[in-house]
């Protein structure tokens, strides 16, 4: 449904919910932080900042924790329906997405402390930059589909996971070339290829709160066919 | 996929084929109480064998609705209605009804229980006995007893049907109505919020009976509580201010309503 709704004659239902949407945009940003900085711990091999990022996870699966409580608080007192109870449902969702994606940004910052060499090759990393730059727009953009209920951009963002597919096929490529050019490659490259593998699940799960933010608004699932039907 | 296909426990039987036809039907119904104008051109379809639940703020007309499709409005002054009322496709506002028998065919379950002052099998044998349904005293405890166990009374009242209807509990009594109801063997059972007056147990049994019912009638039922509609109906209108707003499949309904309106009601929102 895409008229904005009035406010619920019950104030204290109408906090909660808003109260719930907050939760995930600060969720949101939390997860877009710890991307961030992983990629930062990555590229520059920096210890002390990949330590904080596998901290800072520890928030976020605590954010997920109160979501998750607040929701089930939502349906067993207020019984929510119709856009309430897809905003209730789909909160559930989108926090087990960024919640995965927090743990992917951990992935990357286990890998910074396992590279051992001083520093890493720029044309290594460069594939890697822009692919986290890629599925961080992502991320970026499928929240603001969510929390500015835009289906619009929800299809946009799905459509445009085929990019970090294929960026993602093409670093594995390069960084196998490097690899056959010199076996001492090896090691950092593979260590690279797993940070991009970890990169690519983020975009998917960018994709997933893009559905979720299609489903929230319309109430239909965002399949093949309903791609299709939207104009690009 | 439909709730009911994933639910295995609700192995209710399919209710009327596709496309089979309405077992009643509303064109362009108008109600009027005197000058004022109650209902503005309902057109609804009521689906055999499945049950419709009618649903809208207080004075939106849904009651009015459920009244004039056994002509229970007749009996109100000053109450018209224009538009066309169909029972398995005979107009039952048509001056050759016998408005008696139409009463019979689509029987009636009110808000609050209503027992007749009368024993548990009076209440019950009372509508067969002035239709001559029942041919004799067999006949007639075949009807009290199978009306009784459908309702899902039999068990708490076979020791004690000489004993008063009204010496009953709130949800005995509102099952000993709903018997009353069935007795006669209607085809369509209307009933008005028949839950209102009872505690969450026997709601409980009254919307599980609801759901077996469903197998052999056809029920409409007005109720305020939403999540009840949402339980025990295949099918929810949505009545607003006289008119109808929007009318689908109930789980459409609850999840997804096309309408602003219907979506600002059925969430708790102001209209």
């Amino acid at each position: 449904m895409a008229t904005t709704l009035n406010e619920h004659i019950v104030t204290s239902y109408e906090d909660e919910l808003t109260n719930l949407n907050k939760a995930i945009s600060e969720m949101g940003g939390m997860v877009e932080q710890a991307i961030t900085e992983s990629a930062v711990a990555l590229l520059r091999l920096d210890h002390q900042q990949a330590q904080n990022v596998r901290a800072f996870d520890k928030r976020i699966d605590e954010m997920q924790q109160r979501i998750n409580d607040a929701a089930v608080s939502i349906i067993a007192r207020r019984q929510p329906m119709a856009a309430d109870l897809r905003m209730v449902v789909t909160a559930i969702q989108v926090a087990n997405d960024l919640e995965r994606t927090g743990d992917m940004a951990k992935q990357l910052a286990k890998r910074a402390l396992q590279i051992e060499t001083l520093g890493l090759a720029p044309k290594f990393y460069n594939g890697i930059k822009h692919l986290k730059e890629l599925v961080a727009q992502q991320l970026k953009s499928a929240l603001d589909a969510y929390l500015g209920r835009d289906s619009k951009a929800a299809v946009e963002v799905c459509g445009r996971d085929d990019q970090v597919d294929a960026l993602y096929t093409s670093l594995f490529r390069e960084l196998l070339t490097y690899m056959m050019e010199d076996p001492r490659n090896i090691t950092q490259c593979t260590h690279l290829l797993f940070c991009a593998k970890s990169l690519e699940r983020v975009g998917d799960h960018a994709t997933n709160i893009a559905e979720a933010a299609y489903y929230l608004e319309t109430g239909r699932h965002l399949g093949a066919e309903e791609q299709q039907r939207q104009p690009r | 996929m439909s709730l009911e296909t994933v639910a295995t426990t609700s192995a209710a039987p399919v209710t009327a084929p596709r496309n089979a036809p309405p077992k009643m039907q509303g064109e362009k119904v108008c109600v009027f109480y005197g000058a004022k104008q109650a209902l503005f051109d309902v057109d609804l379809k009521i689906e055999q064998f499945s049950v419709t639940s009618l649903i809208g703020p207080s004075g939106c007309g849904k009651s009015t609705f459920l009244r004039s499709l056994n002509r229970m409005n007749d009996t109100i002054d000053g109450c018209r209605v224009s538009g066309k009322i169909t029972l398995d496709k005979d107009d039952i506002y048509d001056p050759s009804i016998d408005v008696v028998e139409l009463r019979a065919r689509v029987g009636m379950v009110f808000q609050k229980p209503n027992p007749f002052p009368k024993s548990i099998y009076e209440n019950v044998a009372y509508g067969p006995r002035i239709h001559g349904i029942a041919r004799n005293k067999t006949d007639m405890d075949e009807i009290v007893h199978s009306s009784l166990r459908r309702a899902g009374l039999w068990n708490e009242v076979k020791d004690r049907l000489n004993e008063p209807g009204t010496g009953l509990s709130g949800g005995q009594q509102q099952r000993l109505c709903i018997a009353r109801a069935i007795a006669t063997r209607p085809e369509v059972l209307l009933m008005d919020e028949p839950c209102s007056a009872l505690d969450p147990i026997a709601t409980a049994v009254i919307e599980e009976l609801i759901d077996e019912l469903r197998e052999n009638f056809t029920i409409v039922i007005v109720t305020h509580s939403m999540q009840q509609a949402a339980r025990v109906s295949q099918k929810t209108a949505f009545f607003h201010l006289g008119k109808l707003i929007e009318e689908g499949k109930t789980e459409d309904i609850f999840t997804n309503p096309r309408n602003k309106q219907t979506q600002d009601y059925i969430t708790g929102r102001i209209g």
